[in-house]
């Protein structure tokens, strides 16, 4: 069995299980944040009116709660949603809530690796799309909606079909310039949008051992545009260093068998890779950044979980370090401790130099909530992962998905710059 | 089943546009319904009506895990989503809420129906009838588990 099998397997209570199989899974970690936290609570509503009589959760000790779309509150009903979320940690004794402004906060996948609040070999759930994230800790990670987190809330299990897998095969170093954001997009536009629909997405390879943890968590958040139930990769001494570093050393971790199948095997080059850009408005519309040079941007926005971790953070501030913007430009660092390691290590006065605005975590202007959302045909270069018609605002706006260098090449020129040409 | 349909011919129809990401802090499902497939087609809610079936091309419902998606659809009246696939997370939402049947069709089927056309669909047969067309298309059968879940009413009143 492969890895994403046999941790299932073990979660199930068999010895083997092959794809398609439809196993319900036991659950080690759930997470909910200020969208799906009060869905969630709206089933609980439902459920009781049904005569459902609901008292405690499976395992409290086992949820966890972000607060990170819609904070800093951004109207009086994301106020709201974020107290009713807090009068629900408190009934239900959920005591890692992370609240915005106090202590660590920020968008919950990444506080999923910060805090290493998931481990390797553990299943893990989270009512959110890119709970694919963590899976670049050696977990099967996936993305629910709030139907099926509730019923995960009160019996500790939930039902899967167990994924074909799909191995993407890195050999080499990526070139300098070329980061993790532009193998995935690559991947995106070599597969397509569904082309890992209901599958597993598993990197390795040479340069997979090479790449630090922060930039195949790039990798493993963006197999949901290609549609994947989750993505993974094997957990080795790097995945073991940062877990230590967070005062995580007590997992059991699991490895594929030498036997392990996949359903299909895609090798890439690194040497061969360029920096990439998807145009509007959608991850598999691909190109090289070079040949959009004529486009004309308003602004570039560095955040979300996917492109404001603390080393996007420093592949951006070391192309605008001593240089100016030319557009409207936007930090937003994932998670608070990120947003302090950048001040640590001087990276946001090099932003604010440049004349870039510096803002809190949140999932913001990615999905189109607040802070930041883009007018009717204006132009953005992010960092972000789904450039979707009206994503990011307005329903003709525009958006391309870039790497943080590219997109501060961008901030630079104004236009959709290659990093590489930037004197 | 019986039904007229709404047809948009495209792909990738994603829950950004089924529900933007605005209205994703609200959880009032009648509210919610007002807003549905606002992303493509700003009089969808004056032209939906109980019972409606909507039609599409194939990985509908791509994107993000927000239920408010088929919530959206269930509550402006759609009974039924026809699509040539469908992305997983919609998928079972639809399902494990039993907000709305997601119905797998054949690219003939496809094709055939238009925007207005009646449709009665018997599940028990895998058969959708055009009544307009005076048509039998065939469906997917539901995997077994999904069966059970949508004979059920959903995932919480199903019994493993």
């Amino acid at each position: 069995m492969n890895i994403t099998e046999k941790i299932l397997a073990r979660a199930s209570g068999k010895t083997k299980v092959s794809p398609d199989d439809v196993i319900f899974a036991n659950v080690d970690k759930v997470m909910v944040h200020d969208v799906s936290g009060p869905g969630v609570i709206a089933v609980f509503e439902k459920l009781k009116k049904t005569g459902m009589k609901i008292e405690k959760l499976w395992a409290p000790e086992k949820v966890w709660v972000a607060e990170d779309h819609f904070v800093p509150a951004a109207d009086k009903i994301s106020a709201q949603n974020v107290v009713l979320l807090t009068q629900f940690t408190k009934e239900y004794g959920i005591e890692k809530h992370f609240k915005y402004g106090m202590g660590q906060y920020g968008i919950c996948h990444t506080l999923s690796h910060e805090e290493a609040m998931v481990l390797p070999g553990e299943v893990y759930v989270g009512g959110d799309s890119h709970t694919n994230t963590t899976g670049a800790l050696g977990a099967f990670a996936a993305g629910l909606g709030h139907t099926d987190v509730a019923y995960v809330l009160l019996n500790g299990k939930i039902w899967f079909k167990v994924p074909e897998t799909i191995y993407f095969k890195l050999n080499g170093k990526l070139p300098d310039y070329v980061m993790a954001k532009d193998l995935i997009l690559k991947i995106i536009g070599d597969i397509g949008t569904d082309g890992g629909a209901y599958k597993t997405m598993q990197f390795g390879g040479s340069g997979i051992s090479e790449m630090s943890v922060e930039e195949r968590l790039t990798l493993t958040n963006m197999t949901t545009e290609a549609g994947a139930k989750s993505g993974i990769i094997e957990p080795d001494q790097k995945i073991r260093d940062y877990l230590a570093q967070r005062g995580a050393t007590n997992y059991s971790e699991v490895h594929g068998d030498p036997d392990a199948q996949y359903e299909k095997t895609y090798e890439y080059e690194a040497s061969e890779l360029d920096p990439i850009v998807a145009k509007p408005f959608s991850p598999e519309n691909i190109t090289v950044a070079r040949e959009l040079s004529s486009v004309s941007l308003d602004k570039a926005y560095i955040g979300s979980c996917t492109g404001a971790k603390l080393e996007d953070l420093r592949a951006a501030a070391k192309i605008l370090k001593g240089r100016k913007v030319k557009i409207r430009t936007e930090v937003l660092p994932a998670a608070i401790s990120i947003f302090r390691k950048a001040m640590d290590e001087g990276l946001v006065k090099i932003f604010m130099d440049a004349g870039a605005m510096v803002g809190p975590p949140t999932c913001g202007a990615c999905c189109g909530a607040h802070m930041g959302v883009l007018a009717k045909d204006e132009v953005c270069i992010s960092t972000t992962n789904r450039n979707f018609p009206g994503r990011m605002g307005h329903v003709e706006s525009k958006t391309y998905l870039a790497s943080p260098l590219v997109a501060a090449a961008s901030a630079i020129t104004g236009k959709i710059t290659d990093p590489r040409d930037i004197k | 089943m019986k039904g007229s349909v709404i047809k948009y011919e495209r792909d990738n129809i994603d829950t950004d546009v089924i529900l933007p990401g605005p209205y994703l802090k609200i959880h009032d499902y009648n509210e919610l319904a007002k807003h549905a497939m606002e992303g493509i087609d700003k009089d969808f809610h004056k032209k939906v009506k109980p019972g409606d079936f909507l039609v599409a091309g194939k990985n509908f419902g791509c994107g993000s895990s927000r239920e408010h998606a088929p919530i959206a659809l269930s509550y402006s009246g759609v009974k039924a989503v026809l699509a040539l696939s469908f992305a997983r997370i919609f998928y079972r939402n639809a399902v494990d809420g039993a907000f709305l049947l997601p119905i797998e069709i054949e690219e003939n089927a496809y094709k055939d129906i238009s925007e207005g056309d009646q449709l009665e669909i018997e599940i028990s047969k895998n058969e959708i009838r055009n009544m307009t067309k005076n048509a039998t298309y065939k469906i997917k059968p539901f995997p077994e588990l999904i069966g059970k879940i949508i004979a059920a009413g959903g995932l919480f009143n199903y019994k493993p």
